[in-house]
């Protein structure tokens, strides 16, 4: 057992915890969501490590109710008294609340899907491993007269919920993220590279990365510009993955039935049952999938399963809350904490690539924010590497540019795609969100300025 | 609606973006007063600084921080979510032959604390392999006794909830009531962080850090779900003040006009886009200045430590742009201040013991020095003449590395005294741009976008209507260099964000960025409601 699994609470800690922590609470009614964490990363730039760090916390979020009303502490520390407060605090509180008519009675305990998510590599990246990997990424890169710089990260955790009624919940999780950005020492040219997963030994290695991350700071050098206007893009599966993943936001019921979304249907209503995406797209929240491995389940306990939003391009569902089931008299539908898109797609970038006549490949997008709610518009810019593509080769280096795009226009251009993979999904290159996309081919996409940024 | 009953419309909606009047200067009590010494956390510190020291470093810091944060969120006649969350840690810093190491427990004892000592110093060795440059520390004074507490007038820990939840639920009542409205969702979120740092320097301060935020959203949507559009509460910027800025912020009479603006937006007409002068109130301008000159002049990206997330700058090298770089007119001048009164980012000490500064990024136009921490300043002193830290370490909580994080920012007033309207009446073909929307840049800090909460079409020096859809873009250097009129010190306003990400693994730093109105020339304004 590696050192930091005796730091996150096994399921018997946990629930022993989460019991005394609902006992000492006085609470009729209440929830507890309790989280332990791992935490160890090494970053480095200008090729050397520059810092790193190791931490471990211990969280618990009880929820008191009292007459139809909840409010919610958050603590770190379990003595006696400290539980004994904080659940006079909570229900103090919620003493002052108006009753709120949304609030949903306590679950009782359901059934899980269990999902495999703990994998003692990952578990076990501590400070030397981590030096000794980043060691090898800083020596490639400097050997190659470049400038290296990147983030590893793993977190090892535990979450668990419980309440006053006997539900039960608990999951245990690793995570690993190694991200890489490497640059000319002239600074005119820049290229990355990432993976993230559960198992770090099923992660492409640290030598694997830099070598990309090398290869693309060297043919970026001396990029060029093009116009900015549509554009056949290349998408590498972490540009992709970065704009999808706001559409798993978007997709919420009520906000489409109250009118304010993009799913809302004009006259009242939702869209659901309209092509959404192109023909042969589906899109899917999957806990057990190979590529996501997440909770399965939410916060108050509901359970999670593989649920499909968009079918063959159609939008057949949208996540529906508790409230909103209730109020409507239809079945909950959790929002899902993964995003998997599949277009039934074989094959990597690079064959993308040999089907484009001419068009951009496209490394990866910075910046993205949302424009117009109105129709999922959202700009951001290319970073670290774009490419012009013409009669299916990579030509030239070209500059970054500005788009502004709409996810579901994208989504509804896509040409061809690749095979899903889990993708680093969060701008800050570190542990993200559930998201695997394969790489994509998207016509008129919108490119609508240029950046001098290296 | 008329075209009276528009004008009218538009003019109150300028006299709706008023500040907040609220005194941020020369508050009691004296911040450097109070508080009593936490005994126990000064032990603890103590006792991990001897720990580190007897494992080998050469520097160490210890931090015990204890963070409370409330936030209540509403919509509509609902409170949506109420919580009060608490978290106590402690977390070493250590040097160990110019190698940084650093590790945070929860667990707040003597055993742990030197447990994590240990752990730092193990942990910087096994990173000393891998360091070019040992780290070297810029001078420091010690301050082995002293405290520092935020100029709160009212701890917002101590208001009842009752009267919180009152004033949010009375605010969507009022903008419910507006004609149009369909939604309104309002919150308050409050900070405080108490920390205790102790160094081998020989420093201990005590700190306490507040935050305060009252927040609002009103959306309108049309009769037939073909369109909905909102107005955030953009000009109540969050500030290091206590319950009493949230009584001035005035939720509930503001609450109205932002429900008769979200309205009058969806009849707006959509923006024809094309070159206009761009006039920017306070409430809006002070994000451009963030991401434009607060990003570009932070040391850590000139020297390419963010590469691999935030990004560089396009101000480097150093000894290539400091006293040489033309970053606008002669009127613009830039300052950076940890000690402005009510800002975000204002303490007695950054989080490794430097007392708060306040220097020029920007004079008369020409860029002249960074943000910078004690392991910076060095860097740069041969071409800054500055050898001491600026004092711009910052960490999130107990759990995170302190690093360099922007120090509040401000574009100083202009001299001739001129108001909002001054400007307006200067300009022949402009819009004038209110509240924080949407808003990207690149990571050079180069390429922008920028788009607002109120736009209101300028012709021949008159407001004449709302606009909508409108963003704009710029490079930064003409942006900046097309500037040319500013408002004088009575139209100075303090904006601010509150979770500024930065760093791997990401934390969230707040910051305050005060300003007068300004206006830019002949920038490109795009239409951004076309894609539907």
């Amino acid at each position: 057992m590696s050192q930091v699994s005796a730091t996150v609470l096994s399921e018997d800690d946990a629930r022993e915890l989460a019991n005394r922590i609902l006992d000492r609470s006085g609470a009729a009614e209440a929830i507890v969501q309790l989280r332990s964490s791992a935490d160890g990363y090494t970053r480095f730039a200008a090729n050397e490590i520059t810092t790193s760090g190791d931490a471990t916390d211990v969280t618990a979020t009880l929820s008191v109710r009292v007459e139809g009303r909840e409010a919610s502490v958050e603590f770190n520390a379990f003595d006696d008294q400290t539980l004994v407060s904080a659940g006079e605090r909570a229900r103090a509180m919620a003493e002052v609340l108006p009753v709120d008519p949304e609030l949903q009675e306590l679950l009782e305990q359901q059934r899980y899907h269990e999902v495999e998510a703990w994998f003692e590599a990952t578990a076990g990246l501590d400070p030397a491993a981590r030096a000794a990997s980043v060691r090898t990424m800083i020596a490639r890169a400097s050997g190659g007269g470049l400038v290296s710089s990147g983030f590893l990260a793993r977190r090892a955790s535990s979450v668990a919920v419980a309440n006053t009624i006997g539900l039960f919940a608990y999951h245990r999780s690793t995570l690993a993220s190694l991200t890489t950005t490497v640059r000319t020492r002239a600074g005119d040219g820049s290229g990355w590279a990432g993976d993230t997963g559960a198992d770090w030994a099923r992660m492409r290695s640290p030598d694997d990365l830099v070598e990309r991350a090398v290869d693309k700071a060297t043919r970026s050098a001396g990029a060029t510009a093009v116009e900015p206007g549509a554009y056949t893009v290349v998408l590498e599966p972490t540009a992709a993955g970065s704009l999808l993943q706001l559409l798993g936001f978007a997709m919420d019921e009520r906000a489409a039935e109250e009118g304010r979304s993009f799913f809302a249907r004009p006259g009242g209503g939702t869209k659901r049952g309209e092509h959404v995406t192109a023909s042969g797209i589906s899109l899917v929240s999957d806990p057990g999938s190979p590529l996501l491995r997440t909770q399965p389940f939410t916060d108050d306990g509901q359970p999670l399963a593989r649920t499909t939003w968009v079918e063959d391009g159609v939008l057949t569902t949208l996540s529906r809350s508790r409230a909103w089931a209730d109020r409507t008299a239809r079945q909950p539908i959790p929002a899902g904490n993964s995003l998997l898109l599949d277009a039934g797609g074989s094959g990597s970038t690079d064959d993308l690539v040999t089907g484009v006549e001419r068009g951009l490949l496209v490394t990866r997008f910075w910046y993205i924010r949302s424009v117009d709610a109105r129709s999922l518009l959202y700009t951001g810019l290319t970073r670290d590497g774009v490419f012009l593509i013409e009669r299916g080769r990579v030509t030239r280096p070209v500059k970054n540019l500005r788009f502004n795009e709409s996810v579901i226009r994208m989504l509804g251009s896509v040409d061809a795609a690749g095979a899903p993979v889990r993708v680093v999904a969060s701008e800050s290159g570190g542990l993200g969100a559930a998201v695997a996309v394969p790489p994509l081919v998207v016509r008129d996409f919108q490119f609508t300025a240029l950046s001098d940024a290296v | 609606m008329s075209r009276r009953d528009f004008v009218h419309g538009s003019s109150a909606a300028v006299a709706a973006l008023a500040a907040v009047p609220v005194h941020v200067r020369g508050i009691e009590p004296d911040p450097r007063a109070a508080q009593s010494p936490d005994s126990q956390f000064r032990m603890l510190a103590m006792i991990g600084l001897d720990a580190a020291r007897t494992a080998g470093a050469s520097y160490a810091d210890v931090r015990v921080v204890r963070r409370r944060e409330q936030a209540m969120s509403t919509r509509d006649d609902r409170v949506t979510g109420l919580s009060d969350a608490e978290s106590l840690g402690c977390g070493i810093r250590v040097l160990v032959n110019g190698a940084w190491g650093f590790a945070a427990s929860r667990v707040v004892t003597m055993e742990e604390v030197r447990r994590l000592a240990q752990q730092a110093v193990d942990q910087a060795r096994a990173n000393r392999q891998s360091v070019r440059r040992p780290v070297e520390l810029a001078p420091v004074r010690a301050f082995p006794d002293n405290r520092w507490v935020s100029p709160v007038r009212e701890d917002p820990f101590d208001v009842s909830l009752d009267e919180k939840v009152g004033l949010l639920l009375g605010a969507n009542a009022v903008a419910l009531g507006v004609s149009g409205v369909r939604f309104a969702s309002s919150s308050m979120r409050f900070v405080r962080k108490e920390s205790t740092f102790a160094s081998t320097e020989g420093s201990v301060i005590e700190q306490t850090v507040y935050r305060s935020y009252p927040q609002m959203t009103v959306t309108a949507v049309a009769r037939d779900n073909a369109d909905f559009q909102s107005r955030a509460s953009g000009e109540i910027a969050p500030l290091g003040l206590g319950y009493e800025y949230v009584r001035a912020a005035n939720l509930e009479e503001r609450a109205l006009v932002w429900g008769e603006q979200a309205v009058e937006k969806l009849s707006a007409r959509p923006v024809e886009p094309d070159l206009y002068d761009v006039i920017l109130h306070p409430s809006n301008l002070f994000l451009t200045i963030h991401e434009s000159i607060g990003h570009a002049t932070e040391l850590d990206r000139a020297l390419g430590y963010e590469a691999n997330y935030a990004g560089t700058t396009f101000l480097a090298p150093p000894a290539d742009v400091l006293n040489t770089f033309r970053y606008g007119p002669e009127i613009m001048n830039v300052q950076a201040d940890r000690t402005q009164q009510g800002a975000l980012a204002t303490v007695g000490w950054d989080d490794e013991g430097v007392a708060a500064d306040s220097w020029p990024l920007v004079k008369a136009g020409v860029f002249v020095d960074y943000q910078t921490t004690r392991e910076q300043a060095g860097l740069i002193s041969e071409h800054t003449g500055i050898s001491r830290s600026h004092g711009c370490a910052f960490a999130q909580s107990w759990n995170s590395v302190p690093f360099q994080r922007m120090p509040n920012v401000s574009l100083l007033p202009g001299e001739e005294g001129h108001t909002l309207d001054d400007l307006v009446a200067a300009t022949e073909k402009g819009i004038l741009i209110a509240g924080r929307g949407s808003y990207s840049i690149d990571q050079q800090r180069y390429n922008f976008q920028f788009g607002g909460q109120v736009f209101i079409e300028v012709r021949d020096g008159k407001l004449v209507g709302m606009l909508k859809d409108v963003a704009y873009q710029g490079r930064t250097p003409e942006f900046w260099n097309s500037m040319d009129m500013l408002g004088g010190a009575a139209s100075y306003e303090l904006g601010g964000t509150f979770g500024d990400a930065k760093g791997q693994p990401a934390q969230a730093n707040a910051v305050s960025h005060g300003c007068p109105p300004a206006r830019f020339r002949n920038v490109r304004v795009i239409n951004t409601g076309g894609a539907s």
